[in-house]
C-alpha cells in the first residue's frame, strides 16, 4: 500500500503493545450496525506511473492557456508567474507546514505573514491587512459583514451591476439568512452614475461595494462614489485589481474603509478558478472586526524580535459563536506566493506590468473596433479588459470560431447580463504579444468569418 | 548554519534603484497614460514596494523557510489536523499543463478532462460518505460547514418551517458555533459527559421543533466513536432536525463507517487532511460537502453532470442557495485529493484508516504510561492526553511539554483543545508514520516529563526564538513594517 510503512512484524508488535488481537478489534467501539461492510465503489489503485499517465490523459482532454491564446478575464487572468515564486512556493518547509500554532516552530511562516500584511498595506494604502482569506468574492462578503457590524446598520448594502456578478451572488448568499437587504444599483453606462447612487443612499445603508477597475474593465469615478458613500455615513468597500495599482490610485487614496481583492494575479496559477487568494485590508479602526489570521511583531523571552499570531480573541477557536468570522484554514501558501511576487516585481516592475496591460488592452480594443462589426459597449476608459459588442449578435458562433483557430477570445456576458448577450469581455495581460493580439483581431474580423459563413451556407 | 542577515525584513533589505524583474519592452504603440486614463484615477507613483535583487529574495525566503517545522522535515502529530505525508506525485499532477493553466470561464468543450475528474470526485465523495449529492465549491472545512448550514436554512425555508437553533457539543471545533452564528442561527451548546460523549439527557432537554441542525464531530475531537450516534440521529430526526457531520476526522473511518449510514444528512470533507493535500502553512484547503438527496437541490451551483456524451456544468438549480465564492472551487486541492483516492482504491483507503487507527492506538499505549489519557485505553485516529497531573505535581503545563518537544525535533501536538480536557495534548500520528518514529516520540515525551521544571518553563532552547510575548503583541499591535516607524 502506498504511504503505509509499518511491516507486518511492526503491526504485530504494535497490536501486542496495545493488547489487541487484530486491527479489526480496534474498531470494536463502532456499533456493529453502523459499520460499512461492503467495498467502496471506487476504481482500483493506480501505481505512480499509471496515475501519471492517467492524469496526462485527462489533461490532454483540456485546452488551456498553453494550447490556446488566452484573452479570458473576469476575475481570473493569465498573468506571468516568475520562476522565483514557484521555487519558493515549492519549499517543503513552507507548503507542508500548517497554521503557526507553535510560534517557535513557525517563524518562517509568521514573518512571511507579517511581510505579506506589510506589502498589502503598501499596495492598497490601507492601515492593516489580515493574513489572507479564501478568494475575492468571499472576501467581499466578509467585508460586507464587517461593515454591517461596525456601522450597526442592518438595513442595506449597495452593490452596483458593475461589480463582478459572482461577487454579487456571493454577497447575496452570505446575507440570505440575515436581515440586511442587497440593493443592486443599475449601471447601464458601464460605471456607477453618482446621481443614481445618491438616490439609493440613506442612513440604513451599511456599505457600498465598488469594483475598481470594474467587472467590465472600466475605471470608475472612485472619488465621487467615495464622497457620496461617506457623506451618507456608510463604508466604502473597494474591490481592486492588485496589478492595476501599479498605475491607478490605491483604495486608501480614495477613502475606502475596507479593500478586498482576488489576489491570484500575484503569482498563483489560474487552476480552473482556485485555490486563489482573498485579500482583505482595512482602516485601523476596524482591525478588531477583521476576519482571519493576523500576525504581529513582538519580542521573545530573550528580547529577540519575533512574530506571533495575534488578536486571536476575534477568532473562532477562542470566541466560538461570538467570533468575527468562522475562518480557520485560509490561503497561507498563496499569501507567500504574493509576497515573493511583489518582492520580485518591486515598484517599477509592478508599474511596468500594469502599463503593459493598459497599453496592450487599448491596442487590442482599437484594432477590434476598426471593424464595423465591433464596438466598445461602454465609452469609459478601461484598464486590462473591455466589453466588445457584436453588431451581428452572434457571440457564441464568433467565440467558437476563434477557439477552433486557437484563441480563447473572450467571456460571453449573456449568462449574467441578458441585455449584454451580444457582448463579450476581452482581457489582455502583459503576456499577450502584439502578434497574438493581431491574430485575435484577424480571426474575429469579418473577412475571416465571411469565408466560414460562406462555406457553411454552401453546406446548408 | 543560521543566516540572520538575509532574514531581515524585506523593507530593511531594500535599496532604491535595485530591481529583480525585467519586463519586456512594449511591442504595441505606446500612448501617454494621461490620454488613456482620467488624471484623478492615476497614482502619482507606484506603491512603495521594496527594491531587491533576485538572489536576495531567494536567500531571504529560503532562510526563512528553515525556521519552520513541516511534515517533510519533522514528525508533526498536530491533533485534528491530520498532518500526513503529502505525496509528490500529486504535486506534479496539479502543476501539469492542462490542469494548472485552465481558466475558469473556458467553454465546457475545452474542459472535458477536468470536468470528468471533478465529476468523478463528486461520485467518490458521495460513495465514501454514503450520501447522494455533492458540491465541491466550499474553500475550506469551515466554509463547508457554513455552506451546509445555508443549505439547511434554504431547505427549511422551502418547507415553510421556522427553525432558528443549531446544536453543537461543547467539545466541537470553534468553527462549528462560529459557522452557525454566521449562517444566522442561534448556536446552542450541548454538554458532553466525562467520557467525552454527547450527554443524552442534555440533548433531550435542548431538542425541540426549533432545532434546524445538530452538528456533530464523529469520531469526536477526543478521537472516540460516538456510541450513541444512531440514537442521536434518530432523536434529532424525530423533531424534524438534520444531522451535520463535521468531517474533520474522516481519516479514521474511510470504508469502515459511512456518515450517511450512521444518520448524517450533511457532511464536509477536509481534503487537505484526509486526502493528503498539503497544508500550505495555513491553507489552501477545500471543504466539499455531501448531502442527502432531498437536500441536493439546495446545494451551491454549479454541479458537474454528464449526459452520456459529455460533462457539463449545471447552473439550472432554481432552489440553490447561490454561490459561496467565485468560480468552481479549490480545484488545485481537489486534483491532489483525486490523485490520492486513485492511488489507493477501495482497499487502500480502508488500509489508510486501519493504519491511522493502529498508529494512534500504539502511540496511546505508550503515552498513557507517561501522561494520563482520561478518555480511556482505546481511540480512533487520535487521542487526548492530559498534563493536568504533571501541572499539579511539578508545575509543568501542556504548553511547557509542547515547547520542549520542539527541542527534540518533534512538532507539538495540539494543546488546550478540546476545552473539555484540562491541559489537553491532542496527538494524531497519522498512518504515514513508522513505528520507529512513534517509539522515538514516546521516549522523548517520557524524558521530558523527567526533566526539571525550569528547563521546561524556559523551553524551547534550540529554536531561533523562545516564548514570544503574546500579551505585548495583542496589547501593542505591530502588524506591518510601517507600524515599526511609528
Amino acid at each position: 500500500m502506498p504511504y503505509l510503512y509499518n511491516t507486518q512484524e511492526d503491526q504485530q508488535a504494535m497490536l501486542a503493545a496495545i493488547g489487541a488481537g487484530s486491527i479489526e478489534e480496534l474498531f470494536d467501539t463502532i456499533p456493529a450496525e453502523l459499520r460499512f461492510t461492503g467495498e467502496l465503489d471506487i476504481p482500483p489503485a493506480l501505481s505512480e506511473m499509471e496515475l501519471d499517465q492517467h492524469m496526462r490523459e485527462l489533461a490532454s482532454r483540456n485546452k488551456s492557456a498553453s494550447s490556446a491564446v488566452c484573452f479570458l478575464g473576469g476575475g481570473s487572468y493569465d498573468h506571468f508567474v516568475p520562476a522565483v515564486v514557484d521555487v519558493i512556493g515549492s519549499r517543503s518547509e513552507f507548503y507542508t507546514s500548517y497554521t503557526p500554532y507553535q510560534a517557535e516552530a513557525s517563524q518562517g511562516n509568521l514573518q512571511v505573514m507579517f511581510e505579506y500584511q506589510s506589502l498589502i498595506t503598501e499596495l492598497t494604502g490601507m492601515d492593516v491587512s489580515n493574513a489572507s482569506l479564501y478568494d475575492g468574492a468571499s472576501s467581499a462578503a466578509e467585508a460586507v459583514l464587517m461593515a454591517i457590524a461596525s456601522t450597526g446598520r442592518h438595513g442595506k448594502v449597495i452593490v452596483p451591476e458593475s461589480l463582478h456578478p459572482e461577487y454579487r451572488l456571493t454577497i447575496e448568499t452570505y446575507l440570505e439568512n440575515l436581515t440586511t437587504e442587497v440593493v443592486t444599483l443599475k449601471t447601464p453606462g458601464g460605471v456607477i452614475d453618482p446621481d443614481t447612487l445618491a438616490e439609493l443612499l440613506d442612513d440604513t445603508v451599511a456599505a457600498v461595494v465598488l469594483q475598481q477597475p470594474n467587472f467590465f474593465g472600466c475605471v470608475e469615478d472612485a472619488d465621487a462614489v467615495s464622497k457620496l458613500t461617506k457623506d451618507a455615513g456608510a463604508l466604502l468597500i473597494a474591490a481592486f485589481d492588485p496589478i492595476s495599482l501599479g498605475i491607478l490610485k490605491r483604495p486608501g487614496d480614495y477613502g475606502a474603509s475596507i479593500a478586498v481583492a482576488e489576489g491570484h494575479t500575484l503569482g498563483t496559477p489560474m487552476s480552473y478558478g482556485g485555490p486563489y487568494l482573498g485579500i482583505l485590508a482595512c482602516e485601523k479602526s476596524l482591525v478588531r472586526r477583521m476576519p482571519g489570521r493576523i500576525a504581529g511583531q513582538t519580542v521573545d523571552r530573550r528580547g529577540n524580535t519575533c512574530y506571533v499570531l495575534t488578536m486571536q480573541t476575534r477568532e473562532q477557536h477562542i470566541r466560538r459563536e461570538k467570533a468575527t468570522s468562522n475562518v480557520c484554514t485560509n490561503q497561507g501558501l498563496f499569501a507567500l506566493r504574493a509576497t515573493v511576487y511583489l518582492a520580485q516585481l518591486g515598484p517599477e516592475g509592478l508599474r511596468e506590468t500594469a502599463s503593459l496591460c493598459l497599453q496592450k488592452t487599448r491596442y487590442a480594443a482599437e484594432q477590434l473596433c476598426q471593424q464595423e462589426r465591433f464596438s466598445l459597449a461602454f465609452a469609459e476608459p478601461t484598464f486590462k479588459e473591455f466589453v466588445i459588442r457584436d453588431a451581428e449578435n452572434r457571440v457564441d458562433e464568433l467565440l467558437k470560431f476563434a477557439l477552433d483557430k486557437g484563441y480563447m477570445a473572450g467571456v460571453p456576458l449573456g449568462r449574467w447580463y441578458p441585455e449584454l448577450s451580444d457582448c463579450f469581455l476581452v482581457a489582455v495581460t502583459e503576456k499577450r504579444t502584439k502578434a497574438e493580439i493581431d491574430g485575435l483581431v484577424d480571426v474575429l474580423t469579418h473577412t475571416a468569418l465571411k469565408k466560414v459563413q460562406a462555406a457553411m451556407s454552401q453546406i446548408k | 548554519m543560521r543566516n540572520t542577515r538575509d532574514t531581515n525584513l524585506l523593507c530593511e533589505l531594500s535599496k532604491p534603484g535595485r530591481r529583480a524583474a525585467r519586463l519586456p519592452a512594449c511591442d504595441v504603440p505606446v500612448q501617454e497614460i494621461a490620454d488613456l486614463l482620467p488624471a484623478e484615477a492615476v497614482a502619482p507613483q507606484p506603491p512603495a514596494l521594496p527594491e531587491l535583487s533576485e538572489p536576495q529574495i531567494i536567500r531571504h525566503f529560503v532562510n526563512l523557510s528553515t525556521l519552520n517545522m513541516s511534515v517533510d522535515t519533522h514528525f508533526y502529530p498536530l491533533g485534528s489536523c491530520t498532518m500526513k505525508y503529502n505525496p509528490k506525485r500529486n504535486e506534479r499532477a496539479a502543476a501539469m499543463t492542462g490542469i494548472a493553466d485552465l481558466h475558469p470561464y473556458q467553454p465546457e468543450e475545452t474542459l472535458q478532462g477536468m470536468l470528468a475528474l471533478l465529476y468523478e470526485m463528486q461520485e467518490y465523495l458521495q460513495e465514501i460518505s454514503g450520501l447522494e449529492a455533492c458540491s465541491l465549491q466550499p474553500a475550506a472545512g469551515a466554509h463547508g460547514e457554513y455552506t451546509a448550514l445555508l443549505v439547511a436554512a434554504a431547505y427549511f425555508r422551502d418547507m415553510n418551517q421556522e427553525r432558528t437553533k443549531v446544536l453543537v457539543p461543547d467539545n466541537a471545533h470553534g468553527t462549528n458555533p462560529a459557522s452557525a452564528a454566521m449562517a444566522g442561527f442561534q448556536s446552542i451548546s450541548v454538554k458532553t459527559t466525562s467520557d467525552g460523549f454527547v450527554d443524552m439527557a442534555d440533548l433531550a432537554a435542548k431538542l425541540d421543533d426549533e432545532v434546524a441542525v445538530m452538528m456533530i464531530t464523529n469520531p469526536s475531537t477526543l478521537g472516540l466513536f460516538e456510541p450513541h450516534m444512531r440514537e442521536i440521529a434518530d432523536k434529532v430526526h424525530a423533531v424534524g432536525g438534520l444531522i451535520y457531520l463535521d468531517g474533520a476526522n474522516m481519516n479514521a473511518i474511510l470504508g469502515i463507517s459511512r456518515p450517511g449510514d450512521f444518520g448524517a444528512d450533511m457532511q464536509h470533507y477536509n481534503p487537505h487532511k484526509t486526502f493528503s493535500g498539503p497544508h500550505g502553512g495555513g491553507g489552501p484547503g477545500a471543504g466539499p460537502i455531501c448531502v442527502t438527496k432531498k437536500l441536493g437541490p439546495y446545494l451551491p451551483a454549479p454541479i458537474v453532470r454528464e449526459d452520456g456524451k459529455r460533462y457539463f456544468l449545471d447552473f439550472d438549480m432554481p432552489k440553490s442557495i447561490g454561490q459561496v465564492r467565485s468560480f468552481f472551487g479549490n480545484v488545485g486541492v481537489l486534483v491532489r485529493a483525486y490523485c490520492y483516492i486513485r492511488t489507493h482504491g477501495p482497499d487502500g483507503l480502508r488500509a489508510v484508516s486501519e493504519n491511522a487507527v493502529l498508529n494512534a492506538n500504539y502511540l496511546l499505549s505508550r503515552v498513557k504510561h507517561i501522561l494520563p489519557v482520561p478518555q480511556g485505553n482505546r481511540c480512533m485516529h487520535e487521542f487526548v492526553a492530559s498534563a493536568a497531573t504533571l501541572k499539579k505535581e511539578k508545575g509543568i503545563t501542556a504548553m511547557d511539554v509542547a515547547k520542549r518537544l520542539l527541542d527534540y525535533g518533534f512538532h507539538a501536538p495540539t494543546v488546550y483543545f478540546p476545552l473539555t480536557v484540562p491541559e489537553a495534548m491532542m496527538c494524531e500520528p497519522t498512518e504515514s508514520e513508522s513505528k520507529e518514529t512513534l517509539d522515538a516520540f514516546a521516549e522523548v515525551l517520557f524524558r521530558i516529563t523527567e526533566e526539571d521544571a525550569q528547563t521546561l518553563h524556559d523551553a524551547p532552547h534550540t529554536t531561533a526564538v523562545s516564548r514570544p510575548d503574546e500579551v505585548r503583541a495583542a496589547r501593542q499591535p505591530v502588524l506591518t513594517w510601517a507600524a515599526l516607524a511609528d
